[in-house]
C-alpha cells in the first residue's frame, strides 16, 4: 500500500482486530500456501511412483541363478569339441553330461533325462570354451563352473515365473521344475549376484543369462570423452566472444535466435544429419561411438552456449571495470577475472548438458548404435572411438523389444544404472556449484 | 573462425584414422523379425571361429534393403535381412548405385499367429474371412457391398466370441505386414465374396485387389509401426485385443498369450514346416557378392547362418521359433558356389 492509498482511505477500527477483508486476504494466502503444498505432493508422489516401479523390475536383474557344476574335461574331449563346426555346442553337451553323471551319483529321487538338463540351463558352451582356451593348463583338471541357468529357471527363482503360469513348452516343462527345487535343496541351483549383468556384453535372444550392460558403458564413456573434448571448447570460446567481444548488431542477433532454436530441434534430427555429413559424406565407420559423440556434440553444444553465457552475463560488470581500471587488456579482464568467476556455472551446464547426452537414444538409431552389436570389450583407446559399439540407453532400448522377459528385466535393471550414473553426475554438478559459486 | 578450423582438423584427423583401420566385421541391417535369428547367429559366429561378432541392427526390410543398395564400398552394409523376397524395384535401385550380384539366401519360414490375452476370451475358430470381416474396409451384408460397421466378432460368426473387435496389426514399414495382407485380407476378401463384388461394381481386378487390402479406420484396427513387445502391451490393456504375432515371439510368450488357430490348425513349427497352416512366409537375408573377400569373415558368416547345425530342425534357431526350411541344402550349396540372383539355377 501507498501513503496516497493511506490518506485517502483512513483506517477504520484497530490493527490487532481482525476485520473481514483481511479474513479473505489470509485466507487467499492459506489456499495459495495450500496448492502449492498439493503441487508438490503429487510430482513426489509420482517421483516414488516411478523409483519404486523401476526399482521392483530392475532389481532381479542383478541376481541370476547359477548352476554349479565341478566338470573335468580332457584332452580328447577337447580336441573333438574343437574340431566340430558348433564347437559351443559341443562343450555344451559335455557339460550337461557331465552334470547328468553327477546327478546320478548323488542319487536324486526326482526322474530327469538329459533334455530336461538342458532346459535347466542357458547357454554355457561359449563361457565353457572361452575359460579352456584361455587356460589350457587347465584342461583335465577339475574345475568347478557357475553357469547361467535358463531364463526360465531364473524367473521361477526370482517369482517371474511360477507354477500356475509355466506352460509346457520346449523352454521348460512343470515337471522340471520338481528338478529344480530338488537341485536347489542340494545346493547346485543357488541365486547369486549377476556381476556378469554389469561387466558383460550384450547376448543373442536365447542368452539372456548372459546380457551385460558393461560394454555399453563403455561406448557410453568413449561418446562422452567425444562430446566434452568438442562441445566444452567449441562452446565455452563461442559464448565468450558472443558475450565479451561481439558488436551488437543484426549478425550477431541473428545466430543467437539460431542458437536458441538449435537448443530446442528435436535431437532425431541430429541424428539424421549424423548420418548425412558423418558418414555418407566423410566416410567415418557405421556403429562407431567417435560417431555417436559427435552427433551428441551438435546437439549439446546450444546447451552448453546458453547457460556459458548465462553465467558470464551474471558476473557483475563492475569486476570488468576495475580491471580495465588498472589498465587491464580486454583479454586479460575476461580470463583472469570473468572467466575463472563464470567457471562454477559452465561446469554446471556443461554436466547438465552431457548428462543430457548421456541418455540420448534417437539419435543413435540412425548411425548404427541400436541393434545387435558389441560383444567384446575395445582393445585400447582407437578401437574404443571407432570400432563398433553401443550406449547404456541404445542398449536398454534393444533390450526392451525382445521378446524373452528375462530381457525386459535387464532393460530396468540397465535403466538402474544409467539412471546412477546420471544421478552422480548432477551430484557433482550441485557440489561443484556449491563449492565455488560466489554471490554478489 | 577458430571454431572451423578445429572442426575441419578434427574431421580429417578422423578420417585419416579410420582409413587406416579398415572395417574387418561384418555389417548387417534389416527385418526386425530376422533380427533375434540373426543375433542368436552373430553370437555364436563370434564365439566359434576368430571372426569378430558381426553388428547386427534393425530397422525393417524396407529400410535394410535401401541402405543395402546405397551402393558398394565400406561405408554400406554387407548384408541385408529381409522378411519379404526383394522387389524388382529394389533390384533396379541396387543395380543403380552398383550394387549387382546379390546372393539370395533363405533361411527358413516363420509363422504368423493371431493371438489374445490368456484371460480373454478364446478365439478359436478363425478363418480368413473373419478376419476380413472384422477389419476391411469395404465388407458383404446382406449380399450387398457396404462400409464396414460390425462391432463384435459374433456379429458374422456365431461361432466366434461375443467380443468386441480390436486387432493390432503390424504397420505397412514392416515386412510382416505384406504377408497379412496377401494370405489373410487378400484370401478372406475373395472367400466373403466381396472381391467378386466389387469387381461386378465397375473396379478392374487389380483395383479390386487393392480395395481388398484397404483397413477400416475407425479405430477397430490399429497399426502397430513399433514391434511385437509394443503389440503385447495392446494386448495386456485390451481383454478382447487380437494381436498379430511372429511365431517366436508368442512361443516366448505362452504365459501371457493365448493363440487362436487358423482354419482348424494351431500354429506350431510343424504345422508351418508341413504347410497345414496357411499364414507363413519365408525369412531371407541378401549377400553383396562385391564385398566378399573384401570384408573378412562374410561369406563364412552366411554359410555359418545356413549350416545344419544352426538352421537345421534341431539347431538353436529352429528352437528359438525358425521353421527350417527343408531345401537347406540347396541354399547350401548355391551360397558355396556364390550364386547371385538372376544366374541359372
Amino acid at each position: 500500500m501507498t501513503d496516497a492509498s493511506m490518506d485517502s482511505a483512513p483506517v477504520k477500527g484497530r490493527l490487532t482486530t481482525v476485520d473481514a477483508r483481511t479474513r479473505k486476504r489470509n485466507a487467499a494466502e492459506k489456499r495459495f500456501k495450500a496448492y502449492g503444498l498439493v503441487a508438490i505432493l503429487i510430482g513426489l508422489f509420482f517421483l516414488v511412483v516411478l523409483a519404486v516401479s523401476i526399482l521392483r523390475s530392475g532389481l532381479p536383474a542383478f541376481t541370476q541363478a547359477e548352476v554349479q557344476v565341478e566338470f573335468t574335461l580332457t584332452q580328447e574331449e577337447f580336441d573333438a569339441a574343437e574340431s566340430q563346426m558348433l564347437k559351443t555346442r559341443a562343450y555344451e553337451d559335455l557339460f550337461i553330461a557331465a552334470l547328468q553323471g553327477q546327478l546320478e551319483e548323488r542319487g536324486l529321487e526326482v526322474a530327469f533325462d538329459p533334455a530336461a538338463i538342458e532346459r535347466l540351463l542357458g547357454k554355457t558352451g561359449g563361457t565353457i570354451r572361452e575359460f579352456f582356451l584361455e587356460n589350457p593348463d587347465r584342461i583335465g583338471t577339475p574345475v568347478t563352473f557357475d553357469l547361467a541357468a535358463s531364463s526360465r529357471v531364473d524367473g521361477y527363482f526370482k517369482g517371474r515365473v511360477t507354477r500356475d503360469t509355466v506352460v509346457d513348452s520346449r523352454f521348460l516343462m512343470v515337471s522340471d521344475l520338481d528338478l529344480v527345487d530338488a537341485l536347489a535343496d542340494a545346493g547346485i541351483i543357488t541365486s547369486s549376484f549377476n556381476w556378469n549383468f554389469i561387466t558383460g556384453s550384450d547376448s543373442g535372444v536365447d542368452n539372456p543369462g548372459g546380457a551385460g550392460i558393461g560394454v555399453s558403458v563403455i561406448g557410453s564413456f568413449f561418446m562422452m570423452l567425444v562430446v566434452l573434448a568438442l562441445s566444452l571448447p567449441i562452446g565455452v570460446a563461442a559464448s565468450i566472444y558472443l558475450e565479451e567481444f561481439a558488436p551488437q548488431n543484426w549478425f550477431t542477433d541473428l545466430i543467437e535466435v539460431n542458437i536458441s532454436n538449435l537448443a530446442a530441434v528435436p535431437s532425431i534430427v541430429f541424428g539424421i544429419l549424423g548420418l548425412a555429413v558423418f558418414i555418407q559424406f566423410m566416410h567415418l565407420p557405421q556403429s562407431a561411438p567417435l560417431v555417436g559423440g559427435l552427433v551428441l556434440t551438435l546437439m549439446t553444444l546450444p546447451t552448453i552456449i546458453i547457460s556459458t553465457r548465462a553465467s558470464l552475463k551474471s558476473v557483475p560488470p563492475s569486476i570488468r571495470e576495475a580491471a580495465l581500471g588498472v589498465g587491464a587488456s580486454k583479454m586479460q579482464t575476461v580470463f583472469h577475472h570473468v572467466l575463472p568467476l563464470a567457471a562454477p556455472g559452465i561446469l554446471t551446464g556443461t554436466i547438465i548438458g552431457l548428462a543430457q547426452a548421456l541418455g540420448e537414444t534417437a539419435p543413435l538409431l540412425l548411425i548404427g548404435m541400436v541393434g545387435f552389436i558389441a560383444r567384446a570389450y575395445p582393445e585400447g583407446v582407437v578401437s574404443g572411438f571407432i570400432d563398433p559399439n553401443s550406449a547404456m540407453p541404445a542398449q536398454i532400448y534393444t533390450w526392451a523389444a525382445r521378446a524373452d522377459a528375462g530381457f525386459y528385466e535387464k532393460a530396468w535393471g540397465g535403466i538402474i544404472i544409467l539412471l546412477i550414473f546420471l544421478l552422480t553426475m548432477n551430484i557433482i554438478a550441485i557440489i561443484l556449484r556449491r563449492r565455488f559459486e560466489r554471490r554478489w | 573462425m577458430s571454431v572451423k578450423l578445429s572442426v575441419s582438423a578434427l574431421a580429417i584427423a578422423a578420417v585419416s584414422a579410420t582409413a587406416a583401420a579398415a572395417r574387418d566385421n561384418v555389417q548387417i541391417a534389416g527385418s526386425s523379425t530376422v533380427l533375434p535369428y540373426a543375433s542368436i547367429v552373430a553370437e555364436a559366429f563370434g564365439e566359434n571361429t576368430d571372426f569378430p561378432t558381426p553388428v547386427v541392427e534393425s530397422g525393417g526390410s524396407s529400410s535394410g534393403l535401401k541402405r543395402f543398395c546405397e551402393g558398394v564400398g565400406e561405408n554400406t552394409i554387407d548384408i541385408a535381412n529381409s522378411s519379404r523376397p526383394i522387389r524388382e524395384a529394389e533390384v533396379a535401385a541396387c543395380a543403380e548405385n552398383g550394387v549387382t550380384d546379390i546372393i539370395e539366401v533363405r533361411i527358413g519360414y516363420d509363422g504368423i499367429v493371431f493371438a489374445s490375452q490368456q484371460s480373454g476370451p478364446a478365439f478359436d475358430a478363425f478363418v480368413p474371412s473373419d478376419i476380413y470381416n472384422a477389419i476391411g474396409a469395404k465388407v458383404m451384408k446382406d449380399g450387398e457391398l457396404v462400409d464396414n460397421d460390425y462391432q463384435n466378432w459374433a456379429e458374422f460368426n456365431a461361432d466366434l466370441p461375443d467380443a468386441e473387435i480390436a486387432m493390432f496389426i503390424p504397420g505397412t514399414k514392416h515386412g510382416t505386414r505384406e504377408v497379412f495382407e496377401e494370405q489373410v485380407l487378400l484370401v478372406g476378401c475373395e472367400a466373403t465374396g466381396a472381391m467378386e463384388a466389387m469387381i461386378s461394381g465397375g473396379m478392374s481386378e487389380d483395383d479390386a485387389e487393392d480395395a481388398c487390402l484397404d483397413v477400416r479406420q475407425d479405430g477397430k484396427s490399429v497399426d502397430i509401426d513399433g514391434d511385437y513387445t509394443e503389440t503385447l502391451a495392446r494386448i495386456d490393456a485390451n481383454t478382447n485385443g487380437i494381436g498379430v504375432f511372429g511365431l517366436a515371439f508368442y512361443e516366448n510368450n505362452q504365459d501371457k498369450l493365448k493363440v487362436a488357430t487358423m482354419s482348424g490348425v494351431e500354429p506350431t513349427t510343424e504345422t508351418i514346416a508341413s504347410g497345414e497352416y496357411p499364414v507363413s512366409r519365408p525369412l531371407f537375408f541378401y549377400v553383396k557378392k562385391a564385398h566378399i573377400g573384401v570384408i573378412p569373415g562374410l561369406k563364412d558368416y552366411a554359410q555359418f547362418f545356413i549350416s545344419d547345425d544352426l538352421a537345421g530342425p534341431n539347431g538353436p534357431l529352429s528352437n528359438y521359433g525358425l521353421v527350417s526350411d527343408p531345401e537347406l541344402a540347396k541354399t547350401q550349396q548355391m551360397v558355396a558356389d556364390e550364386k547371385v540372383m538372376g544366374a541359372d539355377m
